[in-house]
């Protein structure tokens, strides 16, 4: 059981989701994406960075490259895939996820702590964690900002597709918890089915007691089954 | 065949927040000049050869499509001319 996690040039969190994965006991290994999908794969990351130089828009270039069609077709067949903040950039992009991540309200780059509520526990990437519960994760991103048609939102919430948001300590989600002016605070989605995730968040940031909160680890067990 | 210049402007659909936009618009009233408003767009500047203006412009629109623009924030057009070859 090795999941790929898949490198483009500018990625810079690939090695981190690998040790990450690792610390909670699943096989990883990096894939260089010009190199194609290992066919024996068992789950995919798309992990954070600036692939292409964040050329044209977050994601756009590594969304157009061949392995992004292996992965769908795989994504297509059940196989788990994760994308994380440039990663969840490059689903948007690629369609595999619905809405877009674009530049932050603030119009910088933004490297925090921020709240997340658990909005949907029922799919691979929540079952750690119970309904509305409150976790703590890093983000890292100047393209965060979930934007989506409010008609199409209406439809991902009643789908109940929407995985985090982001939320203060107490799990109230506000205006002022929202760091980068995310639609409905929306800070992770499902794709058409609930194996298909992205999240702007760092879960791989959050998965080692050595150097801080675990929380993270809850979402990377998603590859786990 | 002849020689097209197809101009491909990408925009944040209406209602879309850019914050870019307003920080460009904040310096410039910080500079004193005086505006009601600010959008910024994207321009494509994309030489085709074509049988005739509407295969230059299909050709353009197919490109906006699969990568110039991402649908679900923005809108764009496309205006093609002659050009020298």
């Amino acid at each position: 059981m090795t999941v790929s996690v898949i490198q483009f040039g500018g990625s810079n969190c690939d090695r981190d989701a690998v040790q990450a994965l690792e610390e909670i006991g699943v096989g990883a290994e990096l894939v260089w994406h010009e190199d194609g999908l290992p066919e024996d794969t068992s789950g995919v990351v798309f992990p954070g960075g600036f692939s292409y130089g964040d050329y044209l828009r977050a994601g756009a270039m590594a969304a157009r490259s061949p392995i992004v069609e292996a992965v769908r077709e795989a994504a297509d067949d059940g196989t788990p895939m994760l994308g994380v903040c440039n990663g969840a950039q490059i689903g948007s992009e690629s369609g595999l996820t619905p809405g877009a991540f674009t530049t932050n309200r603030s119009a910088r780059f933004q490297c925090e702590h921020v709240h997340l509520r658990v909005e949907n526990a029922d799919t691979p990437w929540t079952a750690a964690y119970d309904e509305g519960e409150v976790i703590e994760l890093p983000i890292a991103h100047g393209e965060g900002r979930f934007e989506v048609a409010d008609e199409r939102l209406a439809e991902l919430e009643d789908a109940d597709r929407i995985l985090f948001r982001y939320c203060d300590e107490d799990g109230e989600v506000t205006e002022d918890a929202n760091p980068n002016g995310s639609k409905h605070n929306v800070a992770g989605v499902l794709g058409e089915r609930d194996s298909v995730a992205v999240l702007m968040p760092h879960p791989e940031r959050a998965a080692f007691s050595d150097i801080g909160p675990t929380d993270g680890q809850g979402v990377l067990q998603g590859f786990s089954e | 065949m002849t020689a097209y210049t197809a101009t491909v402007t990408v925009r944040l659909k209406r209602g879309v927040l850019d914050p870019e936009a307003e920080t460009t618009q904040r310096q410039l009233e910080r500079l004193g000049f005086d505006l009601a408003d600010l959008r910024s767009a994207d321009q494509f500047e994309i030489d085709v050869d074509a049988s005739d203006a509407d295969a230059a412009a299909e050709r353009a629109d197919e490109m906006a499509e699969r990568l110039l623009a991402n649908p679900t924030i923005h809108d764009y057009e496309i205006d093609v001319t002659e050009r020298d070859a």
